[in-house]
């Protein structure tokens, strides 16, 4: 039987299938459910601080909205005892999950202002949480902001958080900056113990009928692996911090690749929301058994034993994947 | 040792406070303005708050006043502590059962804010004919005067009915007292304990219906005993007083606040007396004890106990030396010899001289009046009047005061510039607007003088008649005396104006006295403000030596994320200029009480708040005022100088504020109002409104279909008329088969849109090179008003439609048609005035309307003015209001007399024929009317046989004559909302339905009584929170269309605009068509959902695609044709019913306030979707033409 124990974010893990943020974790059953199928730890769903700062203020615009203003009706609503706007229930979760489940549990946040990062960043250490991952996320439109300026919120942001948390901190980031590796070094020096890759975003949709943008969210596929495998594969050993590889995430072999990237963990939601939780288990199993047909002892033995410093063909993580891939097609096809 | 705080509440929640504490089971109903209490009972039972005695009562909704008065009368009879809520013509409701509860001598408590019954009109405000009306029902009657007094009495009613054995009506005067908020002394548990005898409690326990030892009760007696087993109850009634008193006594000892049955206030010599009981005895008192400072030998008897009414205590009460007594009534019997106090009060003083109980021996001089119906003001000046009057020889009796009897003569003229007001006290008025959030605001600053000042506080708050862009006024007093002034400031130190643009149309400055502090929200600053006001504004500012403040509070409101609202930066600037706490203090208060409001809204709120507050004093400038009066405009008339003379006379001073000064000759007799009167009361609400680019535009005409307020229009006519017209008047060529050659304008009324942008969301042409532009756009208003107010002008000048010469069966066809209903007050982007638009487009000149009161009979019926409109020739729909649970049966004596009067005609037709002549007869007995050309020529036809009949001599001609109107087809339409429907006029809807009669009924169901403030209804579906459900509602919506199905000969159709339009418009035509009864049930977006209602099409959408409103018609007329009668017009449902309901806050809030009910509920309620929407499929499936075969 293989050794498929990793460490990630200085957590001792027993096998490198985490579950990633995802609805799965919104109940305590869901988190329950992913540690008996054998994930080795669960990535909460991200707390976001607009949808918190949205919701409280939608709900005081329609709890307001037409009141005071006919003498029958002066309020539409009851006034209910409490609305758990805030993190409070998220964090309840926290606790409640650490309680229930042996498995390491890594909060997830997204935030907009440095004093809700840094705020509830606490509030999710105080919660009991094992690691935090900082969901960052902000998706540029204004002409006038410079990637370097953007890049330095970032480090900003992972430096005020690091100061005033103890517990070790992931960062996932997209995969849309012009030089990832110098941006993930910085990351990694003002205090990120890993990295994250890559976050999926929903992609708008436009419909032509009826003139309108839609919002789309498509489950990953294995395909969307080569990405941030490629720069696990480049990251790895260049940038001192721990990896962990999300999007694409489907197969056994799909969490062997990451492994040989370089991530010490491989992170899948798509998958489990597709054909359900039990996949773990089923990935566990088919890792055991491809390790077992080629004889690797360890995971460890396998991490990064094809990232880009360690293959024969450096080169072949550039631009030269792109020429091959170009020659690979079948002409035939484009006509 | 009792512990009791100073709380700042309103009357109904004080009452509620006791009545909540002392009952097990409480049965309740919605109605102004007694809902709070309900409401609040509903919420403490929600949260699971105790009783006394630690168990949490069982709040239970009925689906009517008489129902709840049933329910209470079935718990008593089972033993429990039980109390209810109501008013109006709720409690008249509960009378049956009121006799009933007190013939069997149990103990109960029914709690009124007693409110004006519908007579020639219906008024939610206070008086006291409601409770007057219960008189014989042998309940005792315990009245209240101020907030203190009725959280006291309460208690006072609840403790003696248990050992008199006679049921209580606990009364205060609505909103007067019912919404006064003040600062009063709460009784404590151990009050209430220390005045309950548990002995008492048992008793009544053990008088209850138990099998264990059976009794009967509510036998048939004969003539035998009946009249011997009614007097039984006597001694009851006779010891009744005692025990109050007792119980008052009682009271007092533990709080120190001592009543009496009959209290007397005044010169221990007085020789004059006013009796009166209510709000206005406190008024009576306060101005009695300030004219005994003056030196005036007069008094004041407030009535607590009215009945059992005891002329003993009278009697005691009266001071010996009294000579003159004025008897106030707050009620009006007409035919009467005088209201029912005066002859109560003459009566046991006449029996008083005759026995020898009375403290004078010769018979005083007793005149008796009526004041404040409907809350009419009744003010210290009123009350001098009446002392005044009782000073003079002959002083005049049956007197009205408070008003102007220009008719009868019947009223007392008062100096209004009496003033009794204390200097100590602080007098406040605010103006805002309902969205502003100025109310809520002031009500904050009262509990935050109230409670962390030693002041004492009062807050009382005026809204106008509309629901979208309404004005309200908010009267503050505080100061180191109790605040006993329960009527409007008219003179005070502090006014401020939230909106400048009222100071446009409004008289504001005439609430400041001398040197008082006038505070204006404006976008001008210090400097140049003094040109924007009006001449009579600078007029009164220079003369009154007002200090003037301005605040650009849209500026601060909009940097810190406020929006519209700037109730917490206009509340700061009172506290900065008011000096009531020292600035510091103030605003720390300030933030106190927003965490406490808002804290449970979330963090952002607070802080959001939090940063207005401490923004706001920056750009908070006392303005130097000018020496002379420059501005070179005046405030503007309330309507234009061509309004009909009626508008000009009567309507205008009431859309101003000024109605009060309207005398008598001034109303019609009976009630009776001239329809299309919206039109003139141009309200500019609309800070956007749409542009229309005929560019884009596909004259679909489904902006016309939805706009809730008719103010987007389209007109096809003769390209001849458009010589003349503005400059800026946008036409395009017609796109209508039909109307070759014409001209196309969709046109705006742009001070008469609420800026609701649901025609924008309804447009569905895009700009293919923008698509976020489409054939409408919103545009400011302010710019293009003189514009478009000039285009609208011409755009009326163009001719409608002709009935008739176009076929109305598609949406962008009965587009063209004139609405006659227009420019309601309804919420902007309201979701049931578009239904009312269409009905009155297609059938408006031949409708006789019966609508139930709701939110369609307030934005239908509410003065000043109408929507309901007329055609050019006069023609449109008449409407009538009846009550609130009778609308179907009302509307069913409509249909009775078109059919019986119709019949009439027809038959003195014929009996006419040879004067008349066989070919007009014959025309007019054999007339097709199914269409509008047919209806049109039935009238020509009618319009001749008027004229043929001036020249008969027949007697029987004048008869014809008379009724001749009722040969030409009318349609009678029954409109009500769901609380209607489905709850307080089921039973009556049912039985019309079932009669089988040609009448039509639309109901708007927003799944909520809306226009009560968002009480369950059955209609509320299964997952949604409302009041009364305040745990979301735990069972489905109930299926009134299934039921009306279950008659297999009433149409019926379920429609909802917005999903699809073109279903409307033909369940609306098929119902008309249909000889039967027809019931169309309309989804109908309400502000009371919690929704965006810009997206309230969307939300329609929504719901039929989840198949929460499945879309159908069950038409009988199909049945014949040996069809299946029923249509479902919508597709399987297509989306999560989450993605609908979740966008709703009544079901959000849910998920947020207990997410697992919430999920449990939601998965119940799509059970119910799936459920239904299977029968409905089966039931659709169903062969019909196989019938013949099996027989």
């Amino acid at each position: 039987m293989p050794d498929l124990t990793t460490t990630y974010l200085g957590l001792q893990l027993k096998n490198p299938v985490v579950a990633s943020a995802s609805p799965i974790s919104k109940k305590l059953e869901g988190i329950q459910r992913l540690e008996e199928a054998g994930a080795s730890a669960v990535v909460m769903y991200s707390l976001f601080e607009e949808q918190i700062t949205h919701e409280s203020l939608a709900l005081d615009h329609f709890l307001n909205r037409g009141t005071e203003t006919f003498a029958e009706s002066l309020t539409y609503f009851p006034d209910l005892e409490r609305y758990n706007i805030g993190p409070e229930d998220y964090l309840e979760l926290i606790h409640k999950a650490k309680q229930k489940v042996s498995i390491p549990v890594i909060g997830s946040l997204n935030g907009v202002s440095t004093g809700g990062w840094v705020e509830y960043a606490r509030k999710i250490e105080e919660a009991g949480a094992d690691a935090l991952e900082l969901n960052v996320y902000y998706l540029v439109t204004d002409p006038a902001i410079t990637g370097a300026e953007l890049e330095q919120n970032y480090i900003e942001l992972v430096r005020n958080v690091r100061a005033q948390v103890r517990i070790p901190l992931a960062v996932k980031l997209s995969p849309f900056f012009t030089s990832l590796p110098n941006l993930a070094a910085q990351l990694a020096s003002a205090g990120a113990n890993g990295l994250v890759l890559f976050n999926r975003f929903m992609q708008p949709d436009l419909d032509i009928e009826t003139l309108e943008v839609t919002p789309n969210l498509q489950l990953s596929t294995s395909a969307e692996l080569r990405l941030p495998l490629r720069w696990i594969a480049i990251l790895y050993g260049r940038v001192a911090c721990d990896f962990a590889l999300t999007s694409g995430v489907h197969t056994g072999q799909d969490v062997l690749k990451a492994m040989m990237a370089g991530a010490n963990v491989a992170m899948l939601a798509s998958e489990l929301l597709q054909n359900g939780i039990g996949r773990i288990s089923e990935i566990l199993g088919e890792m055991t058994a491809w390790m077992e047909q080629y004889e690797y002892e360890s995971i460890q033995q396998m991490h990064g034993s094809m990232s880009q410093k360690n293959v024969a063909e450096p080169a072949a993580y550039e631009r030269a994947n792109y020429m091959k891939a170009l020659q690979s097609f079948d002409n035939k096809k484009l006509y | 040792m009792s512990t009791r705080q100073y709380v700042t509440i309103d009357g109904n929640e004080a009452v509620a406070h006791v009545a909540y504490r002392l009952s097990e089971v409480i049965a309740i109903y919605p109605i102004t303005p007694s809902s709070a209490m309900g409401e609040w009972s509903d919420e403490w039972s929600a949260k699971n708050v105790p009783n006394l005695w630690g168990t949490v009562p069982m709040v239970v909704e009925m689906q009517s006043e008489g129902g709840a008065a049933g329910a209470v009368h079935g718990a008593l009879q089972t033993g429990a502590l039980t109390t209810t809520f109501t008013a109006s013509q709720g409690l008249l409701l509960m009378i049956p059962n009121m006799f009933k509860i007190a013939g069997e001598l149990t103990p109960a408590v029914i709690h009124v804010s007693a409110r004006t019954l519908a007579t020639h009109a219906l008024s939610i405000f206070g008086d006291h004919s409601d409770v007057m009306a219960c008189r014989s029902t042998g309940f005792a009657m315990l009245a209240s005067r101020s907030v203190q007094e009725a959280h006291d009495l309460a208690l006072i009613a609840h403790a003696a009915t248990l050992e008199a054995r006679v049921p209580f009506l606990h009364f205060f005067d609505g909103f007067r007292t019912s919404h006064e908020v003040q600062k009063i002394e709460q009784l404590s548990e151990e009050d209430l304990r220390a005045m309950i005898d548990e002995e008492l409690v048992a008793a009544h326990r053990a008088r209850a219906l138990n099998p264990e030892r059976p009794v009967l009760r509510g036998t048939a007696q004969n003539p035998d005993v009946y009249f011997q087993a009614r007097e039984t109850i006597n001694p009851f009634y006779m010891r009744a007083p005692e025990v109050v008193q007792k119980t008052m006594d009682k009271f007092a000892r533990l709080t120190g606040r001592a009543y009496h049955l009959f209290e007397y206030a005044g010169a221990p010599d007085a020789e004059r007396v006013i009796i009166v009981m209510g709000s206005g005895a406190e008024t009576a008192e306060e101005t009695a004890l300030y004219l005994n400072r003056q030196g005036e030998k007069v008094g004041v008897i407030t009535v607590h106990l009215y009945r059992p009414f005891s002329a003993d205590h009278l009697l005691k009460a009266l001071p010996a030396t009294v000579r003159s007594i004025a008897v106030l009534d707050r009620t009006k019997e007409p035919g009467a010899m005088g209201e029912p106090l005066y002859t109560d009060v003459v009566a046991a003083i006449n029996e008083g001289l005759a026995n020898g109980k009375a403290p004078f021996q010769q018979m005083p001089r007793m005149i008796g009046g009526r004041y404040g119906l409907s809350s009419k003001e009744f003010t210290p000046a009123m009350v001098k009047a009446v002392f005044d009057e009782m000073k003079k020889a002959e002083p005049r009796n049956h007197f009205v005061v408070g008003i102007v009897d220009d008719v009868t003569h019947n009223s007392l003229d008062f100096d209004p510039s009496f003033s009794i007001s204390d200097p100590t006290t602080v007098q406040c008025v605010f103006f805002g607007l309902g969205s502003d959030g100025t109310v809520g605001a002031n009500k904050n600053s009262i509990k935050i003088i109230g409670e962390e000042t030693e002041n004492y506080a009062q807050g009382y708050f005026v809204y106008d008649s509309k629901k979208s862009g309404s004005v309200t006024i908010s009267h503050l007093r505080f100061g180191p005396k109790p605040q006993r002034a329960p009527y409007l400031i008219d003179q005070a130190d502090f006014v401020a104006c939230h909106q400048f643009s009222f100071l446009e149309r409004l008289d504001i400055t005439r609430y400041a006295k001398p040197g008082a502090v006038f505070l204006l929200n404006s976008i001008y600053g210090p400097d140049e403000v003094w040109d924007h006001l009006p001449r009579e504004v600078q007029k009164d500012i220079i003369k009154k030596k007002l200090r003037f403040y301005v605040i650009d509070a849209y500026e601060v409101a909009q940097k810190t994320g406020m929006g519209g609202r700037i109730n917490t930066i206009m509340q700061t600037c009172f506290f900065a200029i008011s000096g009531v706490l020292p600035r510091e203090q103030a605003i720390e208060e300030i933030k106190k009480s927003i965490r406490k409001t808002y804290g449970k809204r979330g963090e952002a709120v607070v802080q959001k708040n939090f940063e207005a507050v401490d923004s706001t004093l920056a750009h908070l400038f006392e303005v130097k005022v000018p020496a002379q009066v420059t501005s070179t405009f005046s405030r503007r008339p309330a309507v234009a100088p061509d309004a009909p003379e009626f508008v000009r006379a009567v309507l205008a001073p009431m859309m101003v504020f000024e109605g009060d000064n309207l005398p008598v000759s001034a109303m019609p007799v009976d009630g009776t109002f001239p329809t299309a009167t919206a039109q003139y009361e141009k309200r500019n609400i609309a800070l956007e409104i749409p542009e229309w680019d005929p560019n884009i535009c596909i004259q679909c005409g489904k902006c016309v279909m939805v706009c809730p307020h008719a103010v987007i229009r389209m007109k096809v006519y003769d390209p001849a008329l458009l010589e003349g017209a503005p400059a800026t008047f946008k036409s395009t060529e017609a796109k209508f088969r039909e109307l070759p050659g014409t001209r196309y304008t969709i046109q705006v009324a742009p001070e008469d849109c609420t800026g609701c942008a649901l025609c924008v969301e309804a447009c569905p042409a895009k700009d293919k090179t923008q698509v976020g532009r489409k054939a409408l756009n919103m545009i400011p208003q302010p710019p293009v008003r003189e514009q478009e107010r000039e285009n609208w002008n011409f755009f009326l000048t163009l001719p409608d439609i002709e009935p008739g010469k176009i076929s109305v069966s598609t949406v962008k066809n009965a587009q063209l048609l004139r609405p006659l209903f227009e420019f309601s007050g309804a919420c902007a982007g309201c979701g049931e005035t578009p239904y009312l638009k269409l009905l009155s487009q297609l059938f408006g000149d031949r409708t006789v309307i019966a609508n139930a009161t709701g939110c369609s009979s307030i934005y239908g019926g509410n003065l000043p003015t109408t929507p309901w409109a007329k055609n050019a020739e006069g023609r449109g729909p008449a409407w009538a209001n009846s009550l609130f649970e009778d609308n179907a049966e009302f509307g069913l004596g409509f249909r009775l007399t078109l059919d019986k009067l119709g019949e009439y005609a027809r038959e003195l037709l014929l009996a006419l024929a040879p004067q008349l002549g066989s070919q007009l007869v014959d025309g007019l007995l054999n007339a097709d009317q199914s269409t509008e050309p047919g209806i049109r020529e039935q009238r020509e036809r009618v319009a001749a046989l008027k004229e043929a009949l001036k020249s008969v001599k027949d007697p029987r001609a004048i008869s014809l004559a008379a009724v001749a109107d009722y040969l030409v087809r009318k349609s009678v339409w029954i409109v009500g909302g769901d609380g209607w429907a489905y709850d307080i006029g089921y039973g009556g809807l049912d039985h019309v339905l079932a009669s089988g009669r040609n009448v039509n009924v639309l109901v708007l169901d927003t799944e909520v009584y809306s226009n009560t403030g968002g009480q369950a209804s059955k209609s509320t579906p299964r997952a949604a929170v409302a009041k009364f459900a305040a745990k979301g509602k735990g069972l489905p919506k109930k299926d009134l269309g299934m039921i009306a199905m279950a008659y297999g000969y009433v149409y019926v159709a379920r429609v909802a605009m917005g999903a699809s339009d073109q279903q409307t418009l033909r369940a609306f035509l098929e119902a008309d068509a249909y000889e039967g009864p027809s019931l169309i049930i309309a989804y109908s977006h309400c502000i009371a959902h919690g929704i965006d209602m810009r997206k309230g099409l969307d939300q329609q959408k929504l719901a039929v695609n989840s198949g929460i409103w499945p879309l159908y018609r069950y038409n009988p007329m199909l049945i014949e044709e040996g069809k299946n009668p029923l249509i479902i017009d919508s597709k399987d449902p297509s989306v999560d019913l989450q993605e609908y309901a979740y966008n709703e806050t009544r079901y959000r809030m849910l998920v947020q306030a207990d997410e697992a009910r919430a999920e449990q509920l939601l998965k119940e309620a799509r059970e119910d979707v799936r459920k239904r929407w299977n029968l409905y499929k089966q039931m659709a499936a169903i062969q019909y033409n196989g019938h013949d075969k099996e027989e």
